[in-house]
């Protein structure tokens, strides 16, 4: 039996939505609980930042366990920047033993874009060798170290896919590693280069990649074009098209023609196939998430 | 070689605040080669410090010492006699060396010691090794991924590397960039697909300050004498 209703959807074949929530700033409950009720029953589950951009922020697992308790099911963030080998175990066996199973393991922001630059990073183990040491604990029943486990935790392992990155043609490969070391679903960087991803997705084909892991594509809606130039030059890893800029500063009620975007955008990713779902990050733009998923028909 | 850079004047100036004798050490080996530390750097420095001494009445007696290699204790002979001060433009590692072999003298660093690595272009000069104690240069197209990729990825790159370029800095290359370019080049692409696993750290800085043993380098008697230990 899954313990993660996300993992029993994606496994019975059907669209999943998962929607980013960023944990606040500050040690108030109630800043998550809101966004948790204002987003419950949009998606079937939602993504908690670790830390995200390198800013201090509450915990993944603390927000995960508040959304938890107002009945969302959370997807916890781990990043390697932040803990060693020996903090991440531990902080997967609190996680399970608390009724958090989903776990995304990425790297994580480089801490020089965030608010304590002067940190030092861990980067004991990457991304890809986090599933391996997850995987062994669920699936050996053993920490790395290889003392076994009375209770193993079951969680439900997620990475994250950038197919907006360079180079582009190791980019397959990277999910391919990421799939041999234990990945069982993977949230895509943001997709506003259609075509660039549906290329990627040939790829992901080619190699039968869809039938091992479920690709959930990551969508972003726009608030404006300086939004889109945000994105466009100041985040890492990202590729936004002049058309989508041009289009967003041309449109006279900006945000509208976002929302409109953001739409084509989860139809077009629907229609491709080995796209299991979409993930939505609309940080600073929750509110929109309810009427997204319903105008898209996705709606949990 | 190992990588330093001059600290700020100031910064000297305030270290030095209240001494009298001072000897500005210079190396001849690696500060020397990346311009931080040598000879012409050693007397520069001794200038600068009696020049200031003499505007603000600080009464400092400064000259420059520059022996072969800071590092090991043969070549510093010609610190013997040496009084007060010594401000060092040697790396680290000479500092220390010097300060062991004369607990009187107070050792003062006069460069930051950065890294090991080697000269791009004139004066510039970039980090190719960690010291981590268990080589993966076979692995990784001879190229470094613990020293050269920000995040240490041994599984790389990140979703942050875009035109061969570090997240972190448009002028810092993506170690993982140029490690598939090189695999590209050399037809064992094979190797990017293999899992690397996580990395025993314990040959590294982790482990504790490291200590190294060549027991074929020592004298025959005390190889037997290791050896029998062991």
């Amino acid at each position: 039996m899954s313990v993660s209703m996300l993992q029993e959807m994606l496994d019975a074949g059907r669209f999943a939505v998962t929607a980013e929530i960023g944990p606040p700033k500050s040690c108030e409950p109630e800043q998550v609980r809101k966004l948790a009720r204002m987003l419950k029953g949009s998606a079937h589950a939602f993504n908690l930042t670790d830390n995200q951009a390198a800013n201090v922020r509450m915990s993944s697992l603390a927000s995960s366990v508040l959304c938890l308790q107002e009945g969302l099911e959370p997807v916890m963030q781990m990043t390697c920047r932040d803990r060693n080998r020996i903090a991440m175990q531990s902080d997967l066996l609190g996680a399970c033993a608390l009724g958090v199973h989903n776990v995304l393991c990425i790297s994580g922001d480089h801490q020089v874009f965030g608010n304590h630059p002067q940190a030092k990073n861990v980067y004991d183990v990457d991304p890809i060798q986090q599933l391996m040491i997850f995987r062994r604990m669920r699936d050996e029943g053993m920490n790395w170290g290889g003392e076994p486990l009375p209770q193993p935790p079951q969680p439900f392992l997620g990475a994250a896919a950038n197919p907006f990155a360079d180079p582009f043609e190791f980019r397959v490969a990277r999910l391919a590693k990421k799939v041999s070391a234990g990945a069982q679903f993977v949230q895509t960087q943001c997709v506003l280069d259609v075509e660039r991803f549906q290329r990627f997705m040939g790829y992901v084909r080619e190699r039968g990649l869809d039938e091992e892991v479920h690709v959930i594509a990551g969508v972003i809606p726009l608030r404006s074009h300086k939004a889109a130039l945000f994105m466009k030059n100041k985040v890492a890893g990202m590729c936004v098209p002049d058309h989508i800029v041009d289009r967003l500063r041309r449109a006279s009620d900006p945000k509208e023609e976002g929302i409109k975007l953001c739409l084509e955008t989860i139809d077009s990713l629907k229609s491709i196939p080995g796209v299991h779902g979409v993930h939505i990050t609309a940080i600073a733009w929750e509110e929109i998430v309810p009427r997204l998923v319903q105008e898209a028909g996705i709606r949990p | 070689m190992i990588i330093a850079e001059r600290k700020p004047l100031t910064e000297v100036l305030e270290m030095l605040d209240g001494s009298g004798e001072i000897t500005v050490l210079g190396c001849r080996s690696c500060t020397a080669i990346c311009l931080a530390g040598g000879e012409k750097e050693a007397k520069e420095m001794s200038e600068a410090l009696s020049l200031h001494s003499e505007l603000k009445g600080k009464g400092w007696s400064v000259r420059p010492i520059t022996v072969e290699r800071a590092c090991e204790k043969e070549f510093i002979l010609p610190l013997q006699g040496v009084k007060g001060t010594v401000l060092s433009l040697a790396c680290g590692v000479g500092a220390q060396v010097v300060q062991e072999m004369f607990p009187m003298l107070q050792v003062l660093p006069g460069v930051n010691t950065s890294n090991m690595g080697a000269p791009e272009g004139i004066g510039v000069f970039v980090e190719k090794c960690a010291g981590c104690g268990d080589c993966i240069l076979h692995l990784t197209a001879g190229i470094c991924p613990i020293a050269r990729c920000a995040k240490s990825l041994l599984n790389g790159p990140c979703g942050g590397s875009q035109n061969g370029k570090c997240e972190v800095s448009p002028d810092t290359a993506c170690a993982w960039d140029q490690i598939v370019r090189s695999l590209t080049t050399q037809g064992r692409l094979d190797l990017l697909e293999r899992n690397i696993p996580p990395k025993d750290w314990r040959p590294s800085r982790s482990g504790g300050p490291r200590r190294t043993v060549n027991v074929e380098a020592m004298p025959g008697d005390s190889q037997k004498a290791w050896r029998d230990t062991e």
